[in-house]
């Protein structure tokens, strides 16, 4: 089913939580609802569902307006950070609990229930603990389990609300592949929250970019990484470097090079460039598209080696990934000099790196 | 060594180590004043009222309490605490679940008001009564015309056990909903359920220990209650004398063994008040559940 957001506003207080929101999401579509904390992601994801109103603004699933309509009437599956199972009741009990407070008439016999609860708990793998109480399962069974409630009412959209949030690293990336594997089974249109770029970027089919109460950017996750529409995308999704500089004669001049831009709009003026880490090549010959730097630390575990550097000219702290291979092939040594040769220069206007949190250097390996 | 750990408590792994134990002395002094204490003034007075219930011989005792004012007075108790727990009961739940799960203005002054008759002197609450439904009260008159009593009658008992018990439940509720969150409940909204089957099936098993032991507590305060119930009662024998009123009585015509014997029901009360209270204790507290909470291996 498809949602559509229409100018949704929602204020606490003195507090904009989301301003002006008018979003679609397509039918069988997983989509990242992506944003830094307090960017309004998951109030909307609530509004969505209904356990919170917008203060404006409409509501439509699959064409249907359902601003009024209360929560239970929905047919959404919630799936909460923390899990919400019911603790005193068992993992099939909590599953079947969507079954069991239909009205009478819709609702299935006692072998009925029985079997959907253990079609589910199959689907995702813990039939085994059916008989377990909440408080006797790790949190990745618990979300799991979480999830299997949410779809036993066969709700015609699933939102997920940092679903994976409360777990570590290593469940974390597991549960992701999972997740993936079972929208790809089911399509059911969903929706999760998240403030975790890559997570957004390697489950979602299409990530909307959230700031502030607004939406920054909506598109595949490969558009928004590659060409992100403001500053702040492009330092949310991925590390990046951030450089000062002029506009003259069609370059951009930074730190004693003059380099070729993707995007210049202006004729002259300052601006500020980003560049990924992977797309700055190191060269030891002197040349004017290549940033003079030093050389400070290599750090040469993993797949990608990293190696941080100043610039010489202004001494701005700069983060360079390449390949392993690559790396041996240079034979770099710390303090000495290099030239590094951006890539893919993207330049904003200066004055919107003001809305950026804080220069992301180096935020996800 | 986690695992090792878990299973003491804080008490024991304090006592376990030598950089935090207590010098001997300080714990021997320190467990002699509390044993001390405990035994003088609460075990000793316990005591004191079975030994001198039963010093006349169990004939007395049994005499004591089947008289026929002993068993209204137990009958007029029972009666107060059967309509002013249910009552206390639902007006406890509600208040504690408009406090813990949602936001309204003058919200800090019923959160405040709950607490009024643990701070007022129980002989005031009682005046309150008799000032708003006594014959020279606001209603008094009123009520006279329509011969009602509530001052001097059963009504009135009952009336001034319901507000001294008020807070009891309440009490035990707010901080229990507070801490539990409404994320079971937007849950089970989420998944069809209308209003009361998320009451019944999701926040009601949720606060079951601690909604009984509010109930308990207001139990036991509603049958020992003497100062607002003395206020309203008139002491009309046989008529308007609870259990407490009527150990008074006795004791002062120095019936001091018949006092003592139905004063050794409301301690008997107490006991099993107390015995409830630490099976309920024992049951809720999490360390009872075998367990808990593995946490996926952490790298």
């Amino acid at each position: 089913m498809s949602i559509r957001v229409e100018n949704i506003d929602k204020r606490f207080g003195a507090f904009t939580a989301l301003n002006d929101v008018t979003l679609d999401f397509r039918t069988g579509e997983l989509t990242a609802l992506l944003g830094p904390s307090g960017c309004g992601k998951t109030t909307l994801l609530r509004i969505i569902a209904g356990l919170e109103t917008a203060d404006s603004g409409r509501i439509l699933i699959a064409g249907e307006e359902t601003s009024d309509k209360p929560v239970r009437e929905r047919q959404v599956g919630f799936v909460f950070q923390h899990y919400a199972l019911f603790r005193h009741m068992s993992v099939f009990e909590n599953v079947a609990f969507g079954l069991r407070v239909k009205p009478r008439r819709e609702r299935p016999g006692e072998a009925g229930i029985r079997r959907r609860v253990m079609e589910l708990l199959d689907l995702v793998q813990l039939a085994w603990l059916a008989d377990r109480m909440p408080a006797q399962l790790s949190g990745g069974q618990r979300q799991r389990i979480a999830l299997a409630r949410a779809l036993a009412v066969e709700p015609q959209v699933l939102l997920l609300d940092e679903p994976f949030g409360a777990l570590d690293a290593k469940v974390r990336k597991e549960l992701r592949g999972w997740l993936r594997q079972l929208h790809e089974t089911l399509h059911i249109t969903s929706i999760f929250v998240t403030h975790d770029q890559e997570e957004a970027l390697e489950l979602a089919d299409r990530v909307v970019v959230m700031n502030q109460g607004r939406i920054e950017q909506a598109g595949p996750p490969q558009t928004v990484y590659e060409h992100p529409a403001n500053a702040f995308v492009h330092g949310f999704l991925g590390a990046s470097n951030i450089l000062r500089g002029t506009i003259r004669d069609g370059l951009f001049h930074a730190e004693g090079a003059s380099l070729p831009a993707r995007n210049i709009h202006q004729s002259g003026g300052e601006a500020i460039a980003y560049l990924r880490p992977h797309e700055l090549a190191i060269a030891r010959r002197p040349d004017p598209a290549g940033i003079p730097a030093e050389i400070r630390r290599i750090l040469a575990f993993g797949a990608l080696a990293r190696i941080e550097l100043v610039t010489l000219a202004g001494r701005v702290p700069l983060e360079v990934e390449l390949p392993q291979r690559d790396l041996a092939g240079l034979a770099l040594n710390p303090g000495e000099t290099v030239h590094l040769m951006p890539q893919g220069v993207n330049l904003f206007p200066s004055a919107e790196a003001a809305i950026l949190p804080k220069p992301v250097l180096a935020k996800a390996g | 060594m986690a695992g090792a750990t878990s299973t003491l408590t804080a008490s024991q792994r304090f006592e376990s180590r030598s950089a935090t134990r207590d010098h001997g002395v300080v714990r021997a002094l320190l467990l002699a004043l509390g044993l001390g204490f405990f035994v003088l003034f609460l075990i000793l007075p316990l005591v004191v009222v079975f030994a001198e219930a039963l010093r006349k011989g169990w004939e007395t005792y049994w005499a004591a309490l089947v008289e026929p004012d002993a068993l209204s007075a137990i009958r007029l108790t029972l009666l107060a605490a059967a309509i002013a727990v249910p009552l206390n009961l639902v007006f406890g739940v509600s208040a504690a679940w408009a406090i813990a799960k949602y936001q309204f203005r003058g919200k800090a002054l019923l959160t405040t008001m709950i607490d009024l008759p643990f701070s007022v002197s129980p002989v005031i609450a009682g005046l309150i009564y008799v000032l708003v439904f006594g014959a020279q009260g606001w209603f008094g008159p009123l009520l006279e015309g329509y011969d009602v009593r509530i001052i001097f009658a059963v009504p009135g008992i009952v009336l001034a056990t319901i507000f001294v018990t008020f807070p009891f439940i309440a009490r035990e509720l707010i901080p229990l909903m507070e801490a539990q969150g409404s994320e079971e409940e937007e849950a089970a909204l989420v998944l069809g359920a209308s209003g009361w089957q998320t009451f019944w099936r999701v926040t009601l098993p949720n606060i079951k220990w601690g909604l009984l032991y509010g109930v308990i507590l207001c139990n036991a305060r509603a049958m020992g209650e003497f100062g607002a119930v003395s206020v309203v009662s008139g002491h009309i024998r046989g008529m308007t004398n609870t259990m407490p009123l009527h150990v008074e009585i006795l004791y002062n015509e120095y019936q001091f063994a018949a006092a003592f014997a139905v004063a050794s029901l409301l301690a008997l009360l107490a006991l099993f008040t107390l015995a409830v209270k630490s099976v309920i204790e024992w049951r809720a507290s999490p360390t009872s559940t075998p367990g808990t909470r593995p946490e996926e291996p952490r790298t």
